[in-house]
């Protein structure tokens, strides 16, 4: 059983450990930083990028007022192509029907290609459960999944890792999960990939079933899309007798030309790339080309309740590019796993309260996790209003039906309301807060006020009010 | 009970009834033809698309059609070829290597072994330097594109498009399709691009020209 954020700190607590570790700032640093300088110049070669984000945004806007139609479409396409549709309405029925579907093969290890939502859903421990060993192959996702650690990026799970610490990892966990790292290895990335090469090539050449994600979902035409590197998606893709794809309800695009805009933003603003090396179509099954079964699980656990917020709706139309993470600067010091999920950054603190709730903690505390710069906003290939929907998401957690809130924040608004109303009690507060000013610590006030002060100083505040200066003075005219 | 696909479509369903906005129709302002060229100007388009090839780390050489085979026979290595049905034969008249036929099907133990794989292709995109394989004639099943540690593509210049947007529309996606650019390559460690991970870490295009 691997580890997972369950039970996972809030994120001003979890930021607090992680900001303390300067190998982790230094590693998040120069990958993000890196990743920066790529995307910047390839999105400069784009005349028309708002254009292509104008686009991006409309069409996923449609899918989404029109979600149910799209939803069937796939389900018709995909069916009458050869391939088998489920629905599932959560995690739980999601890894159960996975589930069967492997153990109806009779299969204890499968491959997978590395996909967010089967790590949204908790996959790889609901298998290992069943006894059915799931084996991540693309490069970071093995990291991660060899380390025993949690992703912190969604399109680079390891980035906070660098080569020492994945050499140690390669070479203490690789025997346990089949061929050993080789003798002598470096980390020198070209050895490090070459080791992974070899360890995967294995499990490749005799997996009978393998998971994926898809990067996005023709509705037009049922086609499922996958988007990679390293070619492990590929091996996934084309060598399994089974192939098992999840996909979250809000990766459908309309029509199979509406590819042309998604494929033009993706690569380019998350890896800083034209393409990535492999892109793999497919729809339904082949005769004689790739997996002969093929089972598309269509998951919603929490998109339903996403959609139904007016103002949080559009985080889905995001095609985890990873370009918000790279940008924010609060990403930046805290890392990835600070956010508690496997979606971090901004996207993560809008998408998981959006997706869960907000009645927990540890999702209550991270709209607040921003700076509310903007940065992401401007980098958004779907143009998502990030700071637009923090601010409501805040507004949910202050004023709205959310279990969690501040109550001494409310109390003390409610206080502060009343004596505004009332003249008299108002200069009288005033009054005794300037005679109290240099008692009140500037740093740290006694609970329940400390809320205030964990991220904020006290103001100064004056021995006399404007009011009492205005009189005293008679407008500043004496 | 209710079945999830009818909870899940009636949740959809309830969460847009609440909504005001219906959104405006997609604007399709952004270009469709790649931008610094002109489309028309073959010339333009072959360089561009020989140019991003030679970026992502692939070998590129661009022949006329007489050359083809002393071009293949010194571009392979001297070891075996998989060579998909279809393939022309005369492309490879001058190479000296074992060819190896996929018919029937070979499992893909012996693909693994195989040094090499020769293909055609369905389309090419100069702007983003990718080469699409749709499994047609001389491109041969996936596997077999995808386990040789080369692969060796021939493109005929008329087969070469300058954007995604002109390319798309050809494809048919109810053939399963491998879009390619660049050899197998990864940034997962610090970033830094290392070519070369699962998929054919040496990729070469033939582009024939006339």
């Amino acid at each position: 059983m691997s580890r997972t954020f369950v039970g996972w700190p809030a994120f001003p607590q979890a930021a607090a450990v992680a900001t303390r570790d300067a190998q982790l700032r230094a590693n998040v640093a120069r990958a993000t930083g890196t990743i920066r300088a790529k995307r910047a110049k390839l999105v400069a070669e784009r005349p028309d990028w708002e254009e292509l984000r104008d686009s991006a945004a409309a069409l996923k806007d449609d899918v989404l007022t029109h979600l149910d139609t799209y939803l069937l479409q796939v389900e018709e396409k995909v069916t009458a192509a050869g391939g088998t549709v489920h629905w599932a309405r959560d995690a739980a029925e999601a890894n159960r029907i996975v589930t069967d579907l492997v153990r109806a093969t009779g299969e204890r290890e499968i491959v997978k290609v590395k996909s967010m939502l089967t790590e949204e859903i908790g996959l790889d421990n609901a298998l290992a459960a069943a006894g059915i060993d799931a084996r991540e192959t693309d490069l970071a996702a093995a990291i991660v999944q060899l380390g025993d650690d949690l992703p912190s990026h969604v399109v680079v799970p390891a980035l906070h890792r660098n080569r020492a610490e994945i050499r140690d990892i390669f070479v203490r966990e690789m025997g346990r999960h089949g061929r050993p790292a080789p003798e002598g290895l470096s980390d020198d990335p070209p050895q490090l990939a070459e080791a992974a090469r070899l360890h995967m090539r294995e499990k490749f050449l005799k997996a009978k079933v393998a998971v994926s994600g898809a990067n996005f979902l023709v509705a037009e035409t049922g086609t499922a899309v996958v988007v990679e590197s390293e070619g492990n998606g590929r091996m996934c893709l084309t060598l399994a007798d089974t192939l098992i794809t999840l996909v979250g309800l809000e990766k459908v695009v309309p029509t199979w030309r509406d590819l042309e805009v998604f494929l033009q933003l993706l690569a380019r603003n998350a890896t800083g790339e034209r393409m990535a090396p492999y892109t793999t179509t497919w729809t339904g099954t082949t005769p004689g080309d790739g997996p002969q079964t093929f089972h598309l699980v269509l998951v919603d656990n929490g998109r339903t309740r996403a959609l139904a917020d007016e103002v949080g709706r559009q985080a889905l139309r995001c095609i985890r590019c990873g370009a918000c993470m790279n940008i924010c600067p609060v990403y930046e010091r805290t890392g990835g796993q600070s956010y508690g999920s496997v979606y971090p950054g901004p996207i993560g603190a809008i998408l998981n309260p959006l997706l869960k709730g907000l009645d927990d903690p540890q999702t209550a505390s991270l709209p607040y996790a921003s700076s509310l710069c903007g940065a992401c906003n401007d980098v958004c290939p779907v143009r998502i209003r990030f700071t637009d929907v923090l601010l409501e998401l805040r507004h949910q957690v202050a004023e709205g039906d959310a279990k969690v809130k501040h109550p001494g924040e409310k109390a003390a608004l409610r206080a502060v309301g009343a004596v505004m109303e009332h003249p008299a009690a108002w200069n009288a507060a005033i009054r005794a807060a300037g005679k109290a000013g240099p008692l009140i610590p500037k740093k740290k006030l006694p609970k329940p006020l400390s809320g205030w002060t964990d991220s904020r100083i006290v103001p100064g505040i004056p021995k006399e009010s404007f009011r009492a200066w205005w009189e005293r003075t008679d407008g500043g005219t004496e | 009970m209710s079945s999830a696909r009818d909870d899940i479509l009636a949740r959809v369903r309830a969460a847009n009834a609440t909504q005001r906005a219906e959104p405006g129709a997609v604007p399709r302002t952004y270009l469709r033809h790649a931008p610094g060229i002109d489309p028309a100007d073959r010339a333009a388009v072959l360089a561009l698309f020989a140019e991003r090839l030679v970026e992502y780390g692939a070998t590129v050489h661009r022949v006329r059609s007489a050359d083809v085979a002393a071009v293949l026979a010194a571009a392979l290595p001297e070891g075996s070829a998989v060579v998909p049905g279809g393939f022309p034969a005369p492309w490879l008249a001058e190479w000296t290597g074992a060819v190896i036929a996929d018919t029937p099907p070979l499992p893909a133990g012996r693909l693994d072994t195989v040094d090499a794989v020769v293909t055609t292709c369905a389309a090419a995109i100069a702007d983003s330097g990718t080469l699409v394989l749709d499994g047609g004639p001389g491109q041969g099943r996936r596997a077999a594109t995808l386990l040789p540690d080369l692969h060796l593509c021939v493109v005929q210049a008329d087969q070469v498009v300058s954007s995604i947007p002109e390319a798309i529309g050809a494809l048919n996606p109810r053939r399963p399709l491998t879009w390619i650019s660049g050899p197998s390559a990864t940034a997962d460690i610090e970033m830094i691009r290392v070519q070369g991970v699962h998929g054919p870490r040496r990729l070469t295009v033939v582009l024939v020209e006339g």
